[in-house]
């Protein structure tokens, strides 16, 4: 039972390779390219959801922001169709892993705050002071802001990876007490009924997709438009 | 006459290459399984060949349907399942473990 908890968050291997890459390639045969003007179902469907969530995401950037569009809608669908895909039985998702959350992160996260060094300098650097503070706090808050600034590639990283995780394995948890206490007692009625519930919550995976990308957006935000 | 009559036998013959796997001999299939283009361009070939015959009968249709993506789900299932059986068969319903 010990050991087994944390197997499906191993490296998947195949005759001793490590398939990972073809586990995180997967996602991309379930979204194929638009060829006409009326495509089929799937491809309409997608690309309905593709525009609402584009909109949604990229209607408070200047044109400037916007040229990241692409990035982010990319970003955006990776993450969800990988998290949602580690929803069914077995599977391997990949954004468990820490370090792959992390290369997502830190390098876009330093893309966003070296636009902002480039471009504004003096506006990027006065963001380390909040208005209206106390002349004799300003060095300490300097200090604080920095490193507010500096966590927030690990914060992004470390909120999916501990998230998706923490989720795998709770629903592990429970089901496995489910089956233990078919035997025992009834109250697995409403265990059962736990595990539906968490489940559901669960598919809102999709909602922290909303919640990386959207951090994500504000710190670009912060960095484009004053 | 004699030889119109020839070069139409010859035209039934199809070269082992060219044939189709359900029509090859089953004494022919070691020498059919040898003669496929094993280079990393014929298997990438192969996946592109074998993904569209998929995408164009049940997803690039007029109509298409919920069955189409989840019977690739369902595969996918399945393919995690034997990958990790090593694991999972210690989580057999049995009194002692």
């Amino acid at each position: 039972m010990n050991e087994n908890l944390f197997t499906p968050f191993t490296i998947p291997m195949m005759l001793g390779i490590p398939i990972t890459t073809l586990i995180i390639m997967f996602p991309t045969m379930l979204f194929p390219t638009p060829n006409q003007l009326i495509n089929n179902r799937m491809i309409t469907i997608q690309q309905w959801l593709t525009k609402l969530t584009s909109k949604q995401l990229m209607n408070t950037h200047n044109p400037k922001g916007q040229t990241w569009s692409l990035m982010f809608i990319s970003l955006f669908l990776f993450i969800t169709s990988t998290n949602l895909l580690g929803m069914l039985p077995h599977s391997f998702t990949p954004t468990a892993q820490l370090s792959m959350n992390l290369g997502m992160a830190i390098p876009l996260w330093a893309g966003t705050v070296v636009m902002g060094f480039r471009n504004k300098t003096k506006i990027s650097l006065a963001h380390l002071l909040p208005l209206g503070t106390p002349t004799f706090l300003i060095p300490m808050l300097v200090m604080i802001e920095t490193i507010s600034l500096f966590i927030q590639p690990l914060a992004l990283a470390v909120r999916l990876t501990a998230n998706i995780t923490a989720s795998h394995l709770l629903l592990h948890l429970i089901g496995s007490a489910t089956l233990a206490l078919v035997n025992i007692s009834l109250f697995t009625a409403l265990i059962t009924f736990t595990i539906l519930t968490l489940l559901t919550i669960l598919e809102f995976a999709v909602a922290l997709i909303q919640a990386y990308v959207f951090t994500l957006l504000v710190s670009l935000y912060l960095q484009d438009n004053t | 006459m004699a030889s119109i009559v020839c070069v139409f036998l010859h035209s039934f013959s199809v070269p082992l290459k060219d044939k189709k796997l359900l029509e090859v001999k089953l004494g022919e299939l070691p020498s059919w399984i040898l003669m496929r283009d094993f280079t990393p361009k014929g298997i990438a070939g192969a996946f592109q060949r074998g993904y569209y015959r998929y995408y164009n009968k049940y997803i690039n249709v007029k109509k298409g349907s919920i069955a189409g993506l989840s019977m690739v789900l369902a595969a996918y299932m399945l393919f995690n399942y034997c990958r990790s059986y090593k694991e999972l068969k210690h989580e057999r319903l049995r009194k002692y473990h």
